[in-house]
């Protein structure tokens, strides 16, 4: 009902719907491969560190990976710590 | 203890959050409690041991953020610090959630204290988050704990089952095989109160359930509206606006770092306005 422009619901999005959004996120990456996080993630991020080996140095935690699942896309961001020249050269 | 000025920074500190029956509140309270802690400038780490059944990851708010876990780290599949999730609210917080598949017997004694030994160099607290039950997990969750919050609802089979919990920490611990040792240093904390129903005979009271168990008592927290809410937008209660809920946990957090706090009945209802005049404030 929205006659005089005015609903007899609350215009605030409750935190019921939060929660339901917040499932329907969670448990579509759920279904679809059993995790959140896919399980080839350690391999990746070895197979990353060996890449990178191939032209630099590296330690093994100087590669981070993070995800972030939204609703349309999720993403994945590596970041890779170099060590900084002047240390090499010294 | 409370002392923030030692030069030597203090070895973490572990504390389980457990209660052998489901639903009394332990993920709640482990959240709330971490939140607390952090939000005081305490490096705290707070870690879900329910593998299979995540669910801390939710109650934080950081469920789309999980890429390694716990199990991972074990494995070796993963650093630390990579499955190290850290709080967008509060920096000194951070969350291990576990691991969503794997099996339960991931969780080695060896790989878990080697965990825990790496967290306490960096962490001042370092709360474990029990599954329900006294399986693996809940085992794994107690046995390198230093101290105890006994998630506690003033009801039968929540009792029945917290002084069970209270046996196996006093006998199955580390610290109740080592001989010399401390043992764990145990609270209960009461949540799910309800003062309305305590008047009218329904509920057992507070005496009534530490005659029972027969442990201090570290809070009272309130049954409350403000943790539906909270859970459902994925923010520790105590960081959730003001709500009797937060009042009663920031009350039992300053008491585990060994604070005196008077011990304080939180009633959800306030009383209204007639029965104050009427001088009949509960």
């Amino acid at each position: 009902m929205s006659f005089f422009g005015f609903s007899l619901k609350s215009r605030r999005p409750s935190s019921a719907q939060t929660a339901k959004d917040r499932l329907q996120v969670l448990l579509a990456h759920e279904r679809r491969g059993g995790s959140p996080s896919p399980d080839y993630l350690p391999q990746l991020q070895s197979d990353i560190i060996a890449v990178i080996r191939k032209y630099v140095t590296v330690e093994d935690d100087g590669v981070d990976i993070r995800m972030e699942n939204g609703q349309e896309v999720s993403s994945l961001e590596i970041n890779i710590e170099l060590p900084s020249r002047t240390t090499a050269a010294g | 203890m409370t002392t923030q000025l030692t030069e030597e920074p203090p070895k973490g500190k572990v504390i389980v959050i457990t209660s052998g029956k489901g639903g009394v509140g332990k993920t709640t309270s482990a959240a709330a409690i971490s939140a607390g802690l952090a939000k005081r400038g305490h490096k705290t780490v707070v870690i879900d041991f329910d593998v299979g059944l995540r669910n801390l990851d939710m109650t934080m708010g950081c469920e789309r953020r999980v890429v390694f876990d716990f199990i991972n780290v074990i494995q070796g599949d993963a650093r630390l610090k990579q499955a190290l999730i850290r709080d967008k609210r509060i920096d000194t917080l951070s969350i291990l959630p576990t691991s969503q598949t794997r099996d339960k017997d991931a969780l080695t004694k060896e790989g878990v204290e080697k965990v825990l030994d790496e967290l306490k160099t960096e962490f001042d607290y370092i709360i474990c988050d029990s599954p329900a039950g006294i399986e693996r997990g809940a085992q794994m969750a107690m046995y390198f704990a230093d101290e105890a919050v006994v998630v506690t609802n003033p009801e039968v089979s929540s009792v029945r089952d917290s002084d069970r919990v209270l046996g196996l920490l006093s006998s199955q611990t580390r610290r109740a095989e080592t001989e010399g040792a401390d043992p764990i240093k145990a609270q209960v904390l009461l949540t799910r109160h309800d003062s309305a129903r305590i008047d009218t005979g329904e509920m057992m009271t507070v005496e009534d359930v530490l005659e029972i168990l027969a442990v201090p008592l570290l809070g009272i927290v309130p049954e409350s509206k403000a943790v539906l809410r909270a859970s459902n937008v994925g923010t520790p209660v105590i960081l959730d606006g003001p709500s009797n809920a937060a009042a009663a946990y920031e009350d039992a957090v300053a008491r585990l770092i060994g604070e005196e706090v008077e011990m304080r009945v939180l009633a959800e209802r306030r009383p209204n306005l007639f029965h104050r005049l009427l001088g009949r404030t509960a």
